[in-house]
């Protein structure tokens, strides 16, 4: 009888290319995804030691970090020169070494964690790994896919494979159904809340149970996206109808016999009753309420109805990290959360910049105003831009006062003109609160993307669920 | 890359929880398409005021640890993005071994990738380590990647476990792509036997 597997125990034993005595493996990597700022250094690399992309068709290139998104982008001038040669760089990396681009001024550019399950080089089963952290999005698909440095990609361009220690394995499981007004973000953050930023140090986590099974495609990749921000380099959903139907049809996916083949493949890709997991978290969906961070790491997390927290109520070094936190914040223990005054919004990011997070946000924005000094909504990607303009949400967003963008990363990082003045303080949808994330001195609160257009609406932070009237 | 074998040198403590890559090395420097230089800019935004004045506070702003090879650091060291300018800049700067109780996975192998030692310890070692670094320039603490030992300047010995494979690659300052392309018939024939089981990919 064969032992029994975990999903990432199958994924891994179907991409072992050679394992050594001491338990490294060479693992097999099916699609590699680069951007702009993290891969330059690697093609560089590659030049001098006069190697060449061993796979190009299985590499997939898109600037998205440093990208303007304003309507004025191809002016080039909208672009720091640095940016510039950087993006340019991209551009002649991707035609000098052969391999699939998404220039800027293709449609299809976007955010590339975005770009990749659109345009179905994403699939189910694969291994997946970038230059970004936030490769985590693609485990949507009970694919492998995690972010790696500059080295490394450097040694899957030159290779196609990455060494590796297998990890260990952790469940996280959501059982039940979520209340009204409580999202994919919310789970993701709640889970991080309970586990801390280090607790998934050393391990793949599957998300399991009925509401992850009820979540779409979209709300899954949010999940899985910050898995990176709970310490762990990989998270995973197995694949069930939902991720096959989102994957048909998709410019890459297999057609034909081969997708028959993918999908006798795909429907074995499931965790073994019985396996072992190295550790168990388990969430009651019920209990999850819509949550903001406080602070300045994701796992300062709080139901939107909390307060600011006293920093000694922590221990050990998290009491002086929480004191930094409130003071960077410019908050008081004990403040009420709702009464945290917003001057941004930012709708966007590998994380919430989907079409179903823009629905979520327009539902709420529909016939009402902003009330606040800036808000913006930045499409991940050229076509979910296109799609939301067709459905009607672009100008309920432009009626509401937002700034209606072009994909890219954005305001997530503030590496393109997108940035929070010092002292600004934002509502954004994306993963990380970091001190100057946004911009130097400014202060990040996340959310879901109904929660960002709640602040937007009140100017304050607020529990969406005041807003949903009828709806809830 | 350069070797990593033994190294004794002036430890700057910071025993901040959760210090991230985006403190380590602000995104407005990943513009770079090289990977020197960094140095300078090694966690700007608590080293410098906006206008660009060095904040007299800040440990490697101090006269003891301007030179500072070693860092001691709080829990979950690295945590955040995948940016390779983290370990870029701590190199520029002269730092070659950081000291804590846990890192962040990705930030993790990149020093390895950079000749830089990331050495995980119990709490109480990073404790007494932490204690030993602020004693400044006076105090200088000693790594031995062959023996898997970190000495303090009064001679307390702490052991660490290393992967053997990271070990050997750091002490000889090995090029791993060039050890996998040795690899090239295993390669071959991974891809091979995929074409027919999983055509698709």
């Amino acid at each position: 009888m064969t032992a029994l597997r975990t999903l990432y125990d199958k994924i891994w034993d179907d991409h072992v290319v050679h394992q050594a005595e001491d338990g490294t493996c060479l693992l097999y990597i099916d699609r590699h995804l680069v951007h702009e700022v993290t891969s330059p250094q690697a093609f560089e690399g590659l030049r001098m030691t006069g190697r060449k992309v061993r796979a190009p068709e299985k590499t997939i290139a898109v600037p998205d970090h440093n990208v303007p998104t304003t309507l004025d982008r191809a002016d080039a001038a909208t672009m720091t020169e640095d940016s510039r040669i950087q993006v340019a760089a991209l551009d002649k990396n991707a035609r000098d070494f052969g391999i699939n681009y998404y220039p800027v001024s293709d449609v299809r550019q976007g955010i590339v964690h975005i770009v990749g399950p659109e345009q179905g080089w994403t699939l189910p089963g694969m291994t997946v790994v970038c230059g970004d952290s936030h490769t985590a999005t693609h485990g949507a698909f009970g694919s492998l896919a995690h972010g790696i440095g500059t080295s490394e990609v450097e040694h899957v361009l030159a290779t196609q494979t990455l060494i590796q220690r297998k990890g260990k394995n952790m469940k996280v499981e959501i059982t039940g159904s979520l209340r009204p007004g409580v999202t994919a973000k919310d789970i993701t953050l709640s889970v991080i809340g309970a586990t801390g930023t280090a607790g998934g140090t050393g391990y793949v986590i599957e998300y399991c149970g009925q509401a992850i099974r009820e979540l779409s495609m979209e709300g899954r990749m949010t999940v899985c996206n910050m898995a990176i921000e709970g310490g762990a380099r990989a998270g995973l959903i197995a694949p069930d109808e939902k991720t096959f139907a989102y994957v048909m049809g998709r410019p890459h996916a297999p057609k034909g016999a081969k997708w028959e083949a993918a999908l006798a493949y795909w429907k074995t890709l499931f965790t073994d009753e019985g396996a072992h997991f190295d550790k168990v978290v388990t969430i009651k969906g019920e209990d999850i309420a819509p949550v903001v961070t406080w602070g300045t790491s994701p796992e300062d997390v709080l139901p939107i109805t909390g307060s600011v927290p006293a920093p000694e109520s922590f221990s050990g070094g998290k009491v002086d990290a929480a004191k930094r936190s409130i003071d960077y914040m410019g908050l008081t223990a004990g403040q009420k959360l709702t009464d945290i005054a917003i001057d941004t919004v930012f709708i966007g990011s590998c994380t919430n910049g989907r079409i179903e997070d823009l629905r979520a946000a327009a539902a709420i924005l529909k016939g009402r105003k902003i009330a606040v000094k800036r808000a913006m909504v930045v499409p991940g990607s050229g076509l979910v831009r296109a799609q939301a303009e067709e459905e009607g949400l672009a100008q309920i967003f432009i009626d509401a006062g937002f700034e209606w963008r072009l994909a890219g990363c954005s305001m997530c990082l503030a590496m393109n003109p997108d940035q929070l003045a010092p002292g600004e303080r934002c509502a954004a949808t994306s993963n990380r609160n970091f001190e100057g994330r946004q911009g130097r001195g400014g202060r990040t609160h996340l959310m879901s993307p109904a929660m960002a257009a709640a602040a937007a609406i009140t100017g304050h932070l607020t529990d969406v669920r005041e807003l949903m009237g009828e709806m809830v | 890359m350069d070797k990593f074998t033994t190294l004794t040198g002036v430890a700057a403590p910071m025993p901040l929880v959760n210090i991230d890559t985006d403190m380590i090395i602000p995104k407005q420097f990943l513009k770079t398409i090289q990977r020197s230089g960094l140095g300078k800019n090694l966690f700007d935004e608590m080293r410098y005021t906006q206008d660009g004045q060095e904040i007299p506070d800040f440990v490697l702003n101090q006269p003891a640890y301007r030179k500072a090879q070693i860092i001691v650091a709080g829990d979950n060291f690295g945590c955040g993005s995948s940016r390779e300018h983290a370990p870029w800049a701590l190199l520029d700067f002269g730092i070659r071994c950081v000291i804590s109780t846990s890192f962040a996975d990705i930030f993790f192998n990149n020093c390895f990738k950079n000749g830089i030692l990331p050495v995980v310890l119990p709490q109480e070692a990073v404790d007494q380590l932490m204690d030993d670094a602020r004693k400044g320039a006076n105090a200088r603490i000693t790594v031995d990647l062959e023996a898997q030992t970190v000495t303090s300047s009064d001679g307390k010995t702490f052991a660490f476990e290393v992967d053997a494979f990271k070990k050997h690659c750091l002490m000889n300052g090995l090029d791993d792509i060039g050890l996998t392309m040795e690899k090239a018939s295993a390669i071959d024939a991974f891809e091979k036997k995929n074409a027919t089981l999983h055509p698709w990919a």
